[in-house]
């Protein structure tokens, strides 16, 4: 059978959209069936803080990715996985304040401003939503260039992720060394490509 | 006395009937407590029931008819819910067989825990290698019903089987000069997994210690047994402290070594990060770990939309029994 273009994109975009709600869903699913063990609460506030993380590194990627193999298929997905690692981010944050503060409103304050790693989480998560709002097609289009200026932001989004990460090392470094050695190459990359360019036009 | 069982069990899954008796049973997996005779402060060992499918651990021969020779020490216990015999037994932290909470049920399985042998070392008269079994043979073990509060904040309530660390270190006879004791958790990566980690940041093998009036407080209690049976791998096997008012790191699992010393032991935690974890480490509402509030806990198990989160109490509740230790130490400095 063969699909028109059309059609093959529409399949691949619900391919993506369900693809990276599995977590979610995998995650509720365990939650049901009682597959979390004894503190689910924990549980699942760390496993939507990492998949907000990984889908945060893979919009970036995708951009690091079409410049290093001109594998561009990923970036036509960029937005969504944007918007998935906020959605992801925001459960993250509400299943915090739900299942481990009780959303007792002191406490949760408390935690907002005493904690260095919460505080650069909640303010990675603050940082993404004018991206969020901004994610339309329509407004790209209504701000031009400013628009990539805006969307730079994710670069140190991403910074403040990997502080929230690094900061909550116990015993293994293992998270960090991962995250953090992938921004690093894809940062490297980027300025790497910056500097060309900047070479290029100078001469 | 035995009562009938099932055949369909394998002998070397039987659990002795007189500990407890196996059988399909009750909601969301509570073991449910069946006390039977009790006379003034001790009774009868609690009677526990699991649910099919989950395993048990009636632990070597020589161990089980003193297992079920123990009494509950009701002084000592608590009467509140004890955690359900799953949680138990899946949601530990022993970072020697991984850092997930159901590592280490998963990877200590065959792990070998007898013949186990104890070596004792310094500020005492009697230093040397001990047979456990031999040490065991001659203590009467008793049941205590203890809160478990962990620095991350949960807590489980868990009846142990075991004695109190005072009665078994008067047994090695510590001198004059021992200020503190320290003890020492077995290091065979062979068997435990976690100290193979490229990425851990603990060194092995991990120790912790205690003052030794601390040591000697009739709370302090060495478990080799929990839920009627023996102690699982991942719950410490053969051999583990319990110290309810502190934070559970320092309740040390699987110990081999038992040191008397003059000065205070560099534990474990405490040089991994000494801003986080003190020696101390007595379980105190009003001094937060720098990364998370103490103030309250999860009261394992937590069901999600009803989160039993309860105030944590300064030494976990035990303060009438341990406050006087610390009297005039400023605990936000020696935490």
């Amino acid at each position: 059978m063969v699909l028109s273009n059309k059609a093959q994109k529409r399949l691949t975009w619900w391919a993506f959209f369900i693809g990276a709600m599995c977590p979610l869903l995998l995650l509720v699913l365990s939650t049901v069936v009682g597959k979390l063990g004894a503190d689910p609460a924990k549980e699942i506030v760390l496993e939507l803080g990492l998949w907000a993380a990984v889908m945060l590194w893979l919009s970036l990627a995708a951009s690091t990715l079409r410049r290093r193999v001109s594998f561009s298929w990923l970036m036509r997905y960029r937005r969504m996985l944007g918007l998935y690692a906020f959605c992801y981010a925001v459960l993250h944050f509400l299943a915090f304040a739900t299942f481990i503060v009780g959303w007792r409103i002191d406490l949760l304050v408390q935690e907002l401003v005493k904690r260095p790693y919460i505080v650069v989480g909640a303010l990675a998560i603050i940082m993404l939503v004018p991206l969020v709002l901004t994610s339309t097609k329509g407004m790209q289009r209504r701000l031009g260039r400013r628009w990539v200026s805006l969307h730079k932001l994710v670069y140190v989004v991403a910074l403040l992720v990997l502080l929230h990460i690094v900061w909550m090392v116990r015993a293994s470094y293992f998270d960090a060394v991962v995250f953090g050695g992938l921004l690093l190459l894809m940062y490297g990359d980027r300025l790497r490509f910056e500097y060309l360019k900047y070479k290029s036009k100078k001469v | 006395m035995l009562i009938g069982k099932p055949d369909a069990i394998k002998s070397s899954e039987i659990t002795p009937e007189s500990v407890y008796k196996q059988r399909r049973l009750f909601m969301q997996g509570a073991a449910v407590a069946l006390v039977s005779l009790s006379t003034g402060s001790a009774s009868a060992l609690t009677q526990y029931e699991f649910e099919d499918g989950w395993p048990t651990y009636p632990g070597p021969e020589w161990k089980r008819p003193l297992l079920a020779a123990a009494q509950l020490n009701k002084q000592f216990s608590t009467s509140e819910p004890v955690a359900p015999y799953p949680s138990v037994i899946t949601h530990n932290n022993f970072y020697e067989f991984g850092l997930g909470k159901e590592d280490p049920s998963r990877l200590s399985q065959s792990f070998v825990s007898d013949p186990w042998s104890i070596e004792v070392e310094g500020e005492a008269a009697k230093t040397g290698r001990y047979n456990l079994e031999d040490l065991l043979k001659e203590s009467e073990l008793e049941e205590r019903i203890y809160r478990l509060r962990c620095v991350e904040a949960w807590s489980m309530v868990i009846p142990w089987i075991g004695l109190p660390l005072a009665t078994l270190l008067k047994r090695f006879e510590p001198n004059s000069r021992a200020n503190f004791v320290e003890f020492v958790t077995l290091e065979d990566p062979e068997q435990m997994p976690g100290q193979r980690s490229a990425f851990g940041s603990l060194d092995w093998p991990y120790v912790e210690g205690l003052r030794i009036d601390e040591a000697m407080n009739p709370l302090a209690f060495m478990a080799t047994g929990v839920y009627g049976q023996s102690l699982p791998p991942q719950n410490g096997a053969p051999f583990r402290l319990v110290v309810p008012w502190k934070y559970g790191f320092k309740s040390i699992k699987s110990i081999v070594k038992i040191r008397f010393l003059e000065e205070m032991p560099a534990v474990t935690w405490n040089r991994s990060a000494p801003r986080e974890y003190g020696f101390y480490a007595n379980v105190n509402p009003a001094v937060d770990h720098p990364r998370w509030s103490q103030a309250t806990e999860r009261r394992l198990p937590s069901s999600l939309f009803s989160p039993n989160i309860i105030d944590t109490l300064p030494f976990n509740g035990y303060a009438e029994e341990v406050a006087s230790l610390y009297a005039g130490m400023d605990l936000t400095a020696w935490f």
